[in-house]
């Protein structure tokens, strides 16, 4: 029987591209690679304008614990360091490369290295060196997750293949089409964390990728489609019905959970030493000629992307970062994929939802997978009573979107809520 | 110069019902039986039917445009409550009694508090409340007898409802007879079918349960306050001395009614889960209370008005549990 959580939506999954197989795209002629692509602190430059880099150069340096390093994305010139827009911070330092199309690799990088007899503390090195963050979208430092404070014991992996997001499909064909690879890197993870257990978490819409992983002999739990199911508390809950206490991590209810992207970029970090500088995205949406599942070096802009999918059908009025439940709208298709995107979506009909009055149907209350009071919370944002709305939960809130989603009344409860979430950190900071 | 790109929070998708729609489809829950009560009581129910939805339409427009607010008469919400409000009027009245009540149930219980979301108390049942206070007589005397069938449901006795005859036995003959008479198979199945006299929506208790029953699975109406509503007065039917019988309690009146599309209703009715099961129990409880020992043999539309007065305390007093949180006394 398929297993879920408490609350979440339906909403319609317009899987459009999950039978499309993933293509590699041609390399753009300049990648714009931000220093910051991963919760935490930038990273430090190592590169200024006029050096030469290669496919895999290093380019950024991990500052700080909680950050990561950044490389190349193609080889060539650094033509320019500075202020470029960023698809989740508005504007970041970027490094601007320009190709010169030869695509040479860092040395090393791309030969087989034997990667079983590492030990654990060489395999965490190896995946912070390649700059690998969670690529279901928060982009967590991986390592970070993989070195657990003394005396917490993690008994069980969840490798996170549920996609919940409607319209994206990257996670999907990558476990079908490299399932290998992804068990591979998961066991790294299993490896490091000594862990007795490891289970693939899949949603029952994508039965095919559940029998491909079957067959190589892992553990798979089949989970209901239901959004959003791929939210890691939800779906510890789901997968072990544990429940994560408030304000705590995976790791205090034993558990890790990394996403099935993840787990392929460790795999080609320890394998090729290979860092991360592309990932699968989804290019979807009526926007979009030819929607498609693409492999994009980081750095890419969505414009280039865009073309290489025939480009806009109309003029876009939207494109989204991300998944329409939880994806940042960008002001301009000039911003380039970073590691954490996980599809592009372009609209070619713009949508707005104007906003009623609250008519206390509850449908909030009742969709909120983290138990929270979503019409209490937005009235006291509003009213500016930010001490009252943390006191409801405020800050337990996930950002899901499922409220806002249900809401008779249209009312934007997600602007709200993370506006006031703002408000309460800026407050207790002082 | 590009066109711009709307950049707006996330989600970027919503789900298809928004209040137009889910006002549209209480209303189509409703129309079942509104057809039969036209039926069972001629053209002139649907006359006081209509009187009241335009009066409602009518006031809130003029409200609205009055106090400098948004013309929201499109939500289908006023529409609802002259509906509701008919519904919870004898077919007989005279046709002044629905437009004096929608307009007091959508300027007074309304508007007056900030319109549709701001009202504490239901409209509709302020409404009827209002009229049963300044004119009883047309509230409780205006009966019609149904068409192939009569007013309490058993033959003969033709001056009263079947709650009225319930309550006020003696007044009709020899007590025993008289309820045992209420309680008997043919009798209940012309309350549950709705062959009897009552008000203009109440009678049919099939069609209501059919209409409500749709609500919940299409997961407009909670079942929470449903199953509190009707648990608990099943259970106080069964053990306290009602003189009727369960079905007959449950198939007479506006129960069924007011279970379904009054106590649920979104605004006036508790947010938190566990303050619609005690919305529900409390309104079952009043009924029955009302029932047995109130003054009124109907106990419906009381019960529901004063569980409205509550449900700010009720929502104060209950809280969702948060994802994680630790249970008080469990570790
Ligand atoms: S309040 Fe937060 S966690 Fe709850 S449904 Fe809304 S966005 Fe999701
Ligand atoms: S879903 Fe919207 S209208 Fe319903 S209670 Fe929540 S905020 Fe109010």
């Amino acid at each position: 029987m398929a297993k879920g959580f408490s609350g979440g939506v339906h909403p319609h999954e317009e899987k459009y591209t999950e039978k499309i197989a993933i293509e590699a795209m041609p390399l753009p002629k300049r990648v714009y690679i931000p220093f910051s692509q991963h919760t935490g602190k930038p990273a430090l430059p190592l590169v200024k304008k006029g050096d030469e880099v290669k496919v895999g150069t290093k380019i950024g340096e991990a500052d700080g614990f909680i950050s990561s390093s950044v490389h190349s994305s193609i080889s060539g010139t650094v033509v320019d360091i500075k202020k470029y827009p960023h698809p989740v911070v508005g504007e970041s330092l970027c490094c601007i490369i320009e190709s010169n199309n030869q695509d040479e690799w860092e040395q090393g990088v791309k030969v087989k290295q034997n990667y079983e007899s590492l030990s654990r503390k060489e395999l965490i090195e190896i995946i912070k060196e390649a700059g690998i963050v969670g690529l279901g979208g928060a982009a967590f430092p991986t390592y970070v997750k993989l070195s657990p404070p003394e005396g917490k014991k993690i008994d069980t992996i969840i490798i996170n293949g549920c996609e919940c997001e409607p319209m994206l499909t990257a996670d999907h064909r990558l476990i079908l089409e490299y399932p290998i690879g992804i068990i591979e890197g998961a066991g790294l993870f299993q490896r490091v964390l000594d862990a007795p257990r490891l289970i693939f978490a899949i949603e029952n819409n994508k039965l095919d990728a559940a029998d491909v992983l079957k067959k190589e002999g892992v553990e798979v739990v089949i989970l209901k489609t239901k959004y959003p199911q791929g939210a890691e508390k939800q779906l510890i809950k789901a997968v072990l019905n544990r429940e994560v206490p408030r304000g705590g991590l995976p790791m205090d209810v034993g558990c890790v959970v990394q996403n099935v992207g993840t787990a392929y970029a460790a795999f080609q970090a320890a394998k090729y030493r290979k860092p991360l500088i592309d990932r699968v995205v989804t290019v979807t949406g009526d926007g979009i000629k030819e929607p498609k599942n693409l492999l994009v070096r980081i750095g890419t802009r969505a414009i280039d992307v865009i073309n290489h999918c025939g480009g806009y059908t109309n003029p876009p009025k939207k494109i989204i970062f991300g998944g329409p439940m939880m994806g940042i709208a960008q002001f301009t298709d000039e911003v380039p994929v970073i590691k954490g995107t996980s599809g592009i979506i372009v609209r070619a009909r713009a949508q707005t939802f104007p906003e009623g009055p609250c008519v206390r149907c509850a449908s909030c209350i009742d969709v909120c997978p983290m138990g929270l009071m979503p019409t209490e919370i937005y009235k006291f944002v509003k009213n500016r009573r930010f001490k009252t709305a943390k006191e409801f939960g405020a800050l337990d809130c996930i950002e899901c979107g499922c409220c806002a989603y249900s809401c008779p009344a249209r009312i934007p409860l997600v602007h709200y809520i993370k506006y006031g979430k703002a408000e309460i950190r800026r407050t207790e900071k002082k | 110069m590009k066109e711009l790109l709307q950049v707006s929070a996330s989600p970027h998708i919503r789900s298809k019902r928004d209040i137009n729609k889910a006002m549209r489809l209480v209303i189509i829950a409703l129309i079942p039986t509104l057809i039969f009560s036209t039926y069972l009581f001629g053209i002139r129910a649907l006359i006081i039917v209509l009187l009241s939805i335009i009066t409602s339409v009518v006031c809130e427009a003029v409200m609205e445009r009055m106090l400098g607010r948004n013309i929201s008469i499109t939500d289908g919400s006023a529409i609802l409550t002259g509906i509701l409000l008919a519904f919870n009027l004898p077919p007989g009245v005279p046709f002044w009694i629905p437009i004096v009540g929608s307009a007091f149930a959508i300027i007074f219980a309304k508007q007056l508090f900030g319109g549709l979301g701001y009202n504490f108390i239901n409209p509709a049942l302020a409404g009827r409340a209002f009229l049963m206070a300044s004119w009883p007589w047309a509230m409780t005397k205006e009966w019609l007898a149904p068409v192939n069938g009569t007013l309490s449901g058993i033959d003969g006795i033709t001056s009263a409802t079947p709650l009225n005859l319930l309550k006020n036995a003696a007044n009709y003959g020899d007590p025993h007879f008289v309820i045992k008479h209420l309680n008997e198979f043919a009798t209940i199945k012309n309350l549950f079918i709705g062959k009897v006299g009552g008000c203009i929506g109440e009678t049919s208790a099939l069609l209501l349960l059919i209409g409500g029953i749709f609500l919940i699975i299409i997961g407009i109406t909670d079942y929470r306050i449903v199953v509190g509503y009707l648990g608990s007065f099943i259970l106080l039917a069964l053990v306290l001395p009602t003189r009727g019988s369960l079905l007959f309690h449950l198939f007479s009146g506006g129960l069924f009614l007011g279970v379904f599309f009054m106590a649920t209703d979104w605004v006036t009715s508790p947010i938190t889960k566990k303050g619609r099961w005690i919305f529900g129990i409390g309104c079952g409880v009043l009924t029955m209370v009302i029932r047995v020992w109130g003054g009124y043999p109907e106990g419906v539309s009381y019960s529901i008005l004063l569980m409205n007065v509550f449900t700010p305390l009720i929502d104060r007093l209950t809280r969702e549990r948060v994802f994680g949180e630790i249970r008080k006394g469990k570790k």
